[in-house]
Parts: C-alpha cells; sequence; structure tokens
C-alpha cells in the first residue's frame, strides 16, 4: 500500500473530528474537576478580604466585583495596619500554630525514627518473640490502620488524665505518633524491599556492623521514601481534629480546635472565619505544592506491589 | 521463601556466663522496679500510703526505664542477634504501651459507670451499658450510617478511577492538574467544614445555594432534610479523600506494562473493551488495595460531621465516632462510650476479616 500523503478524505477528516471532541471532552472533565478542587480555596482565601455588603451580595471577583479590605485579617491581627502593634488574637493564632507546628513535626519525626528502624528489621531478619513470627508482627503494626481512633479516645482521655499529661503537648505526640506509625511502617517496608540486600553485604564484609550499614549505605538510598513518609505524617498530623478536641483545653489546642471553636461564634462575620480558615490551610497548599512529587510517591508506596 | 535472614550474617559471638547473667539481671531488675513502682502508684492512689502521688507518672517512668534495660539486655544478652532485634522492639514496646495496654483498661472501662465530671470514681455496672446500648436507637442509627456512608465508596471509587485514567493518558500541564486535584487532600477537614459546609453552603449568601437557586432549586437547604443531609456528607468527604483513591489507582495505571494495551489493540479492541477486558482486571488487585484503604478512612469519618451538622437532623449525619464524641460532651459518660466504641472496633474486625475473605477467595478461586 502507498504512504498516504493527503490527509483530507472524508473518513480521515471524521476521525479527526472525533479526536478533537475526544480531546474536548478530556479537557473538559479536567478543568470541570479543577474548578470543583480549586473553588473552595479560591472562595475562601477572597471572602476574607470581603466585606459585610460583598459577602451579601455575592460578590465573586476581586478588584472587579469588589475592592479587597484587610478587615478578615485586622480581627486575627495580621494585617499590615496591624502587624505592628501588639494584639492578644495574632498571640492566640501563634500560639496554635506553633503548637500545631510542634506536634506534628515531632510525632512525624519519631515515627519515621520508629517506623523506619522497625520495617528495616522486617524486611531483613527473621524474628521469633514468641509465637509471634515475621508476618505476625508485620500485621501486628499494620493492624492498628484499623482500629479507629473513637476506641482508644476515652481510655486515653481517663489515663492521660491520671498520668497529667492532659492538655500537654508530649500526650498529642504520642498519641499522633502511635496513628501513624502504621502508615510509615508500611511505606518504608516497601522501599527497603526494593534495596538489594547485597549492597549491606558488600559492606558487611568491608567490616561495618549492621548498624553501621544501616546508617551510611541503606538510609541515605531510602531517604526519598523517608521524607514521603514524613510528608504524609505531617499531613495527617497537622489536620488532626478528634483527639485534639477531646484531649486539649487551654495550653496544647492546636490549629484545627481553634478554627472548630471559632465556627459556632462567628456567625455571619465571615471574613474573620476566612481569614483563619485561609491561614490555617496555607502551610499545607505551600507543602502540597513544592512536595507534591513525595506526598504521590508515599501513597502510591503501597498500591503497586 | 526461606527460612533464614534475608541477609544472613554468620556471627561468633562468645557470650560468656558472666555477660548472661549481667544481662538477665539487667531485664528482671528494671522489670522488678517497674513492678514495684506501678505497686506504689496504685497504693498511694488508693490511699494506703502516707503522702499523696499526685498522678501516676513515676509508673511511666518506671516503664520507659524498663523499656530501656530490655534494648541495651538484648545486646549484652545475645550479641550480634541482640543488634538486629533493636531495630523492631522500639517500636514494638511503643505500640504495647499505647495500644495493647489502653484496650485492656478500655475493656475494664466498658463494664463501668464512670461520670468524669462527677467526683466519685468509676463503679463497676456489670452489663448495663450493654442493655442501655441495645436500646438506644441513636447507636443503631448511626451504624445504620456508617454502613451508607461505606457504599458511597463505590461511587467515589468510580470517580477516582475515572480521573486516573485521564490523568494517565497523553495530557498537556499533567503536573498542574495532578496538584490541583491533590490539593482537597491537604486541607484540614475543619477547615472544609467551614469553607465548604458553613460559608458555600449557607442557604441565603453561599455561592452554592446561589447556583442551586439559579438553577431552579428554590429554596435550596443542604441540611435540613435527613436524606440530603446525608448526601450532603457524604459528597464533602468524597471532595477531601477522591484525590487518594486517585493517585493510589494513577500509581496502578502507571506500573501496568505499555505492551499489554498495546498487545489488546492489535489484537482489534476497542477502547471500552480493552478497559473491561485489560486494563480493569489488570487493576483489581490495587483497586482492591485503595478501597481497603479508603473503608478504614471512612470509619473514622468524624470531623466534617462533629463540625458541620454535630449529627443532626435527628442523628440522620451521625457518624458512629461522632455520636461518641457528643456523647462524651454531653453526658461526660466514659464507660458507655467506650463500650459503643468497643461494639464498633469488634464490628469492623469481623467486617474487615470477612471482606478480605471473600476477596482471597475471590481472587484465588479453589476448584
Amino acid at each position: 500500500m502507498a504512504e498516504q500523503i493527503f490527509h483530507d478524505h472524508s473518513s480521515d477528516l471524521s476521525y479527526k473530528a472525533k479526536w478533537y471532541a475526544g480531546r474536548a471532552a478530556v479537557y473538559g472533565i479536567l478543568i470541570f474537576w479543577t474548578v470543583v478542587c480549586l473553588f473552595p480555596i479560591y472562595w475562601t482565601v477572597t471572602t476574607s478580604f470581603k466585606l459585610a455588603p460583598n459577602v451579601m451580595q455575592g460578590h465573586m471577583i476581586p478588584f472587579v466585583d469588589f475592592w479587597p479590605a484587610w478587615k478578615g485579617w485586622d480581627s486575627l491581627g495580621l494585617s499590615p495596619r496591624l502587624i505592628g502593634q501588639d494584639s492578644t488574637v495574632r498571640e492566640e493564632f501563634l500560639k496554635r500554630f506553633t503548637n500545631s507546628a510542634i506536634t506534628s513535626v515531632s510525632a512525624s519525626v519519631l515515627a519515621v525514627v520508629l517506623g523506619s528502624l522497625a520495617a528495616y528489621g522486617l524486611s531483613r531478619f527473621r524474628y521469633k518473640f514468641g509465637f509471634m513470627r515475621n508476618p505476625d508482627i508485620s500485621f501486628f503494626f499494620l493492624s492498628q490502620l484499623i482500629l479507629p481512633p473513637v476506641v482508644l479516645a476515652l481510655p486515653f482521655l481517663v489515663l492521660y488524665r491520671s498520668l497529667d499529661l492532659l492538655d500537654t503537648r508530649i500526650g498529642l505526640i504520642l498519641l499522633y505518633t502511635l496513628t501513624v506509625l502504621p502508615i510509615v511502617i508500611w511505606i518504608m517496608r516497601d522501599q527497603f524491599q526494593s534495596i538489594p540486600v547485597e549492597l549491606e553485604e558488600a559492606a558487611l564484609v568491608d567490616g561495618l556492623s549492621i548498624w553501621q550499614a544501616f546508617l551510611t549505605i541503606v538510609m541515605p538510598i531510602a531517604l526519598p521514601g523517608m521524607v514521603a513518609a514524613f510528608i504524609l505524617s505531617l499531613v495527617l498530623t497537622w489536620n488532626e481534629y478528634f483527639f485534639a478536641a477531646l484531649l486539649t483545653s487551654t495550653d496544647a489546642k492546636t490549629l484545627p480546635v481553634m478554627v472548630a471553636s471559632q465556627t459556632g461564634s462567628q456567625g455571619i462575620n465571615w471574613w474573620a472565619m476566612a481569614a483563619l480558615s485561609t491561614a490555617a490551610i496555607v502551610p499545607l497548599i505551600i507543602i502540597g505544592v513544592v512536595l507534591e512529587r513525595f506526598i504521590i510517591k508515599g501513597m502510591a508506596a503501597g498500591a503497586v506491589k | 521463601m526461606s527460612q533464614g535472614d534475608l541477609l544472613h550474617v554468620v556471627t561468633g559471638d562468645d557470650i560468656g556466663e558472666r555477660r548472661r547473667f549481667i544481662g538477665k539481671a539487667l531485664v528482671w531488675g528494671s522489670f522488678a522496679v517497674m513492678v514495684a513502682a506501678f505497686a506504689w502508684c496504685a497504693m498511694a492512689q488508693t490511699g494506703y500510703l502516707a503522702w499523696e502521688l499526685a498522678n501516676w507518672r513515676a509508673a511511666l517512668y518506671a516503664y520507659l526505664f524498663w523499656a530501656t534495660c530490655l534494648c541495651i539486655a538484648q545486646v549484652v544478652l545475645h550479641g550480634e542477634q541482640g543488634k538486629r532485634t533493636l531495630f523492631v522492639l522500639p517500636a514494638t514496646l511503643f505500640v504495647v504501651a499505647m495500644v495493647v495496654f489502653p484496650l485492656i483498661f478500655a475493656l475494664t472501662l466498658a463494664f463501668s459507670n464512670w461520670n468524669l465530671s462527677a467526683f466519685e470514681g468509676p463503679r463497676f455496672n456489670g452489663f448495663d451499658n450493654v442493655r442501655q446500648m441495645w436500646t438506644d436507637p441513636f447507636y443503631w442509627n448511626a451504624l445504620k450510617n456508617m454502613v451508607y456512608y461505606t457504599l458511597a465508596i463505590l461511587v467515589e471509587y468510580a470517580i477516582a478511577f475515572g480521573l486516573a485514567l485521564i490523568q494517565a493518558s497523553q495530557i498537556r500541564a499533567r503536573k498542574f492538574f495532578r496538584v490541583a486535584f491533590l490539593m482537597p487532600l491537604m486541607l484540614s477537614p475543619v477547615a472544609v467544614s467551614w469553607m465548604v459546609g458553613k460559608s458555600m453552603l449557607e442557604i441565603r449568601f453561599g455561592p452554592i445555594s446561589r447556583l442551586a437557586r439559579w438553577l431552579g432549586w428554590d429554596r435550596p437547604s443542604f441540611f435540613g432534610d435527613p436524606e440530603i443531609a446525608r448526601l450532603t456528607i457524604m459528597i464533602m468527604d468524597a471532595w477531601t479523600f477522591i484525590p487518594f483513591m486517585m493517585i493510589m489507582l494513577l500509581a496502578g495505571l502507571q506500573a501496568i506494562p505499555r505492551e499489554v494495551q498495546e498487545a489488546a489493540r492489535v489484537d482489534g479492541a476497542s477502547g471500552w473493551r480493552s478497559f473491561w477486558e485489560v486494563t480493569f482486571p489488570l487493576m483489581l488487585p490495587v483497586s482492591l488495595t485503595a478501597i481497603l484503604i479508603r473503608i478504614i478512612f471512612k470509619l473514622k469519618l468524624a470531623d466534617i460531621i462533629i463540625n458541620v451538622t454535630s449529627g443532626g437532623p435527628g442523628g440522620a449525619t451521625d457518624s458512629v465516632t461522632s455520636f461518641i464524641f457528643r456523647e462524651y460532651r454531653d453526658r461526660s459518660n466514659v464507660g458507655y462510650g467506650t463500650l459503643l466504641a468497643i461494639v464498633y472496633l469488634v464490628l469492623i474486625v469481623v467486617a474487615i476479616t470477612v471482606f478480605m475473605k471473600a476477596v482471597d477467595r475471590w481472587m484465588n478461586p479453589r476448584y
């Protein structure tokens, strides 16, 4: 058959039209879903610059529909006008923000350290603790995923009360570590299994001890996986509300609890709530945009075996 | 797989009598210290000792001390072999302290009546809590809601699969769309419940209400009617978690070798058929993992419900977690709440075991 030079035969054209229609449909769906995903964020950010009439008249686009005002950010003490002055609201907000940052970062670090060690051990050695062998130990760790937080919540409330850990960051950190530990172990076990054992064998032959081999040879290779596990833990613990609402009251209250406690009291005072919500979600949006690669890597780790 | 270690090393450890003795002394000595600390705390709490101890901290420190000694003793007792145990031991001790112990404690708590705000301590009341649960219509209602919420996962799965397919195909600006689609997952449910539940769905000024009015729904109300309220909660939860399933499915799609698709096309399969007969079956294991994990996350659903509807109207949107949360908030009775939670856990474990067995039977049929 001769090579086709002209692509304007009617059958070709119909094919092309179909192709364009398919493309249009695909991009239509993509754009629609992007709007679905991003509109609430856009809405919240713009609402934080609105005034009461803008809210009630449903203005959408800044500088076109309405002129942005700093009122919402004033109420948080974070507007340019008030940033130099003392503000109790801002102090309160920053305190909650620090609490959230400290608890989520420490819990994630702790979970990644404990989880990576356990995952490495489980992927390399055979254990026998009583009747528990390797698959049993793995199951023991991973089965924590099934445990709904509500089962632990009330016992922990009572236990923390008697340990005087209620309303402390340490208490929250321990609990958060527990909630993300199975996920970390899951991701890391996958990571370590993909690293060939020969690497450590070579290192051991060269006279390193097993811990030295782990720290100097294996860990650098597994670092991207550890970062992925860390980021995923960070997202989960930063957003955690249930335990924080139950176990903290004044000192260790985290950002989600603050947001939740303001929701009821603000009424139609939307600009203030919007500013608070924006401030609460911005760190994670930045993490999501910058470190998207790691988050996807972390979540994909368990999916493909 | 073979029985030995994957990373097998022959070690020439020479552990003498003396070293063995030191190791054992370390374990049992610190264990005795821990028992003593527990006994001391218990006695001080109940008032047998002259001076009061404010809390159980001493017991906690004793546990930490014992855990440390146990780890050191592994190396003393078993040498190189012990250093390997050291990889898993810290995590195990942590989980035992944080899960196994509280669960045992929860079992005693579940059969007692303990109002935290009242002065008197726990009072054992046998099966009173069980009887109360049996006649509590709100609990059964919450369980029924959980079934509905879990069934909604199928719809989420279909949407996520569709989006993953589009993402895996040839598109421009792939990275932009991936980041955009990921965003809802990054937002905290509490913020979402204000952003969407309280402001966008607000009846008078919310943009979605405006849209609904423009589309011809005269008096939109998203939380008035039980069915619609439940549906709204489902949609909000789906919104945050569809990215999660989408990414897992996308990873699965990208792992399918391209040759398989090409072979199907060469054999003359249309797009639709090659999806149902090639892609979908190949994706089954990933799909089941994604659905299972999504179920596990769904069973924890509470934040949005607590913050948007607090269970209303009339408990129509309650999940078990949010119901127990409210039960504690309103009556501060930890005993009853714990029993409900434990029953929930048992139901979950049974359901998930059955689900996994069924899946296993279906995936690996025995003829």
